[in-house]
């Protein structure tokens, strides 16, 4: 009990600094905090991507294009359930800065994508209208979009101003669901590029519905060796590994984030080691006097990691309170990513930050105050 | 009278352990300060490195990448006969018409594969660019299966060496050589015979058409008259702008949230100092008193502390751009955004960014110095003598 209270003491003698010291460490770990989220924001399209679909694309790259006549001979491959056709139109809506992903689906897309929540007579709107677009909540949330609105996109791929008409909103089925895209009917596309005669009849990527999550790999490897040594081979993989593909493409802002990151928290660790070290310089005389008068070095250095120890978790605890409501404001403000949740591991991370900033900064104050001579120590000036 | 420098730098001295640990976090986060703004100018000395001064670059009106662009056959004709288009040696027109696809290929050590550029060029295509050299082996022929990388897909991809084949478009392709574009985006480019590389993709039209401008004054008559042509839906832009605009996004990106960042760390930094010169001023409160008693004023003793937590700034300020300046040994590599290829670029440290970031240094140090200088400053002479 004894201890507890000198260490609560000590804490709090010099309250400006230990103040300063508590917002310094609440907001590295803040900081820390968000970006971790930042790094799990990234891989979120990854993450929810599930299982049982795979996509073929063509194996040159993305930007080529597979003939439209593929899809018959995808679904005659054994354990494929379902396809659907999907083109990249890489639109701009009024200015670059409003970037959205917009794609040409097949009609019977939402059916291989049953998180995407759509009200059934959106639907059936939707597919009577030629140029009736679907979007998500959290695009049409951010732009506005309501059913009815006429959308004018300039083609980047596709010549011309193209103009869709909002004729549904889908939801996530949960909170986790990126919803932040543009559908519309393939068909449209397609017979708007037949007239020009130019990139007609082609697909971006096939989305291909299997029906045991165990044959990916199998089924993956048939539909390859379907088109072996044809103009057009094809590279199908799991939706998860396509998604982390676009992940990896970024791997080395990703992996500066998670640098930096750390960074962060060196930059706190040497404010921490700092304030320990000169709280301990300047009490070393009392250190000499508790020894004096038969403490332990033992008890000297848990009265400095105690010290250290409650700094942080006040700090950790703060910044970790600050989190939440930080990232909200971020994701409203900002609005880059769509998912930007902070996950329990990112929580538990910003502890075992704190904890380790503890525990590191109370290291060389304690082995000094426990080595200490109590001679030297009474005659230490601060 | 001042207080002198070597009494103000002498107690910096006296607590190194807290010296060093508070000018090591100033300088944790002037380094993160530094390369955000070296690797923002490595970025922007690519893109505009592979633009030339007098080239001009056609492309689809609404395309705004080679990817996205078309240019036909018929409509590469009329641009070439364009009057503002100079000519070569051989008294051709100095136009290069492009094909450029994307391709994956794997980076040495990676798990999954990368977009690369590859762009058929024709014989002017060289010439057309000065800051492409051959660094090794040799040119592709026309009409063979061969092809050239570029500097930085030479050192980060596999199986791009001299000898090496890649498969693609049903075809094997063998590297003859590597070129050194200057650092610019080229470098992260694979080139080959336009011809071959159009028949293996089954291309009936060209993305680009790259072109020399006889005199550079006449670039808008060649946009009017592009634009007034029925045939052409192409637009002309100077290669200068056009590149640099496709650094636009990934630009923004490094910087709001370098800075954002810097901001947020540099809050952190500027406590640490505080405490410091807080503990400072309170460790030192009988000299003050001192100090005071001997004559100097207010003003000096304000002077002096401020002087030490700008020593501090500095201190760190230097740390942090001597650890920054090392980084320009290393490059980074990854996908435009824009494009969708990767895009390989160096930090690039420039006087103007040395310059800024020691600024920025002496900042964090000034404010952190601020509140605790002037509480020396205001002591009473007295008071100050009589602390214990």
């Amino acid at each position: 009990m004894f201890l507890l209270k000198l260490v609560l003491r000590n804490a709090f003698r010099h309250r400006l600094r230990t103040l300063l010291t508590v917002t310094g460490l609440a907001i590295a770990v803040l900081a820390y905090g968000m970006l971790q989220t930042v790094v799990e924001a990234w891989y979120a399209g990854a993450a929810a991507a599930s299982g049982t679909r795979l996509v073929t694309r063509s194996a040159i790259s993305l930007a080529v294009f597979l003939p439209a006549s593929y899809e018959t001979r995808i679904r005659g491959v054994e354990g494929v359930k379902r396809t659907a056709r999907s083109n990249w139109f890489g639109g701009i809506y009024q200015e670059p800065k409003n970037f959205f992903p917009q794609f040409a689906v097949s009609d019977n897309y939402l059916e291989l994508y049953p998180e995407f929540v759509l009200a059934d007579d959106e639907r059936a709107a939707w597919m009577r209208d030629r140029k009736g677009a679907l979007v998500g909540r959290q695009l049409a949330d951010k732009f506005g979009f309501k059913v009815g609105d006429v959308l004018p996109i300039r083609g980047t791929i596709y010549p011309g101003t193209w103009e869709f008409v909002v004729r549904g909103i889908f939801d996530g089925s949960d909170s986790s669901k990126v919803t932040s895209h543009m559908l519309f009917h393939w068909d449209y596309l397609n017979e708007t590029m037949r007239k020009t005669g130019r990139r007609a009849n082609f697909v971006g990527v096939y989305i291909v519905g299997i029906d045991d999550i165990d044959n990916v790999a199998q089924i993956s490897t048939s539909i390859d060796a379907e088109f072996r040594n044809s103009l057009a081979e094809t590279l199908t993989e799991s939706e998860q590994a396509f998604q982390l593909g676009f992940v990896a493409m970024s791997d080395q802002i990703i992996a500066a984030i998670r640098i930096v990151s750390y960074v962060v928290i060196l930059i706190i660790l040497a404010v921490m080691a700092n304030t320990m070290a000169m709280s301990a310089r300047e009490r070393t005389s009392e250190y000499a006097t508790l020894k004096a008068i038969g403490f332990g070095p033992s008890f000297l250095a848990l009265l400095i990691l105690g010290e250290s120890l409650l700094i942080c978790a006040l700090g950790g605890a703060l910044g970790m309170a600050l989190t939440l409501p930080a990232a909200a404001f971020f994701k409203k403000v900002a609005a880059i990513f769509p998912i930007f949740a902070v996950s329990a591991d990112t929580l538990l991370l910003q502890a075992a930050c704190a904890l380790a900033v503890a525990l590191v900064a109370a290291v060389v104050p304690a082995v000094r105050a426990a080595r200490v001579r109590i001679v030297d120590g009474l005659r230490a000036i601060a | 009278m001042a207080i002198p420098l070597s009494y103000v730098a002498r107690n910096l001295w006296t607590r190194r352990l807290t010296t060093v640990l508070t000018a090591g976090g100033l300088a944790l986060v002037v380094f993160v300060f530094a390369t955000v703004l070296m690797l923002d100018a490595g970025l922007k000395q690519t893109l505009v490195g592979t633009g030339e001064h007098y080239n001009v670059v056609a492309i689809r009106k609404g395309a705004e990448t080679e990817i996205q662009s078309g240019v036909t056959r018929l409509q590469a004709n009329v641009i070439e006969m364009h009057p503002a288009v100079a000519t070569g040696p051989d008294s051709r027109p100095l136009v290069s018409k492009e094909a450029v696809v994307l391709i994956s290929l794997r980076k040495t050590g990676a798990q999954k594969p990368s977009n690369v550029i590859i762009r058929g060029v024709s014989a002017t295509g060289l010439a057309l660019r000065p800051q492409v050299r051959l660094e090794s082996g040799r040119l592709f022929s026309p009409g063979a299966a061969e092809i050239i990388v570029g500097r930085a897909i030479a050192k980060g991809f596999e199986n791009t060496r001299i000898g090496d084949q890649l498969h693609f478009a049903q075809r094997h392709w063998t590297v003859v050589g590597t070129f050194d574009a200057g650092g610019s985006g080229f470098d992260s480019e694979i080139w080959g015979d336009v011809d071959q590389l159009m028949q293996a993709f089954r291309r009936t039209a060209f993305s680009t058409v790259v072109l020399r401008l006889a005199d550079a004054d006449r670039f808008d008559q060649l946009r009017a008259d592009t634009d007034a042509d029925p045939r052409l839906t192409s637009e002309m832009k100077r290669e200068r702008t056009f590149y640099s605009d496709q650094s636009r996004a990934l630009s923004t990106f490094i910087n709001v949230l370098g800075l954002t960042l810097t901001t947020v760390f540099s809050i952190g930094a500027m406590l640490g100092a505080m405490i410091t010169m807080y503990a400072a001023v309170s460790n030192r409160v009988n000299e003050i008193g001192t100090l005071r008693a001997l004559g100097f004023r207010r003003s000096n003793v304000l002077a002096a502390f401020l002087a030490e937590a700008l020593l501090l700034g500095l201190a760190g300020g230097l740390g942090g751009l001597a650890a920054a300046a090392l980084m320009q040994f290393a490059s980074f590599s990854t996908t435009n955004f824009q494009t969708f290829a990767d895009l390989s670029f160096r930090f690039v440290l420039t006087p103007e960014i040395a310059a800024k970031t020691l600024a920025f240094s002496l900042v964090m140090g000034l404010v952190g110095g601020f509140l605790p200088a002037l509480r020396a400053a205001r002591l009473e002479i007295v008071d100050a003598l009589r602390a214990a």
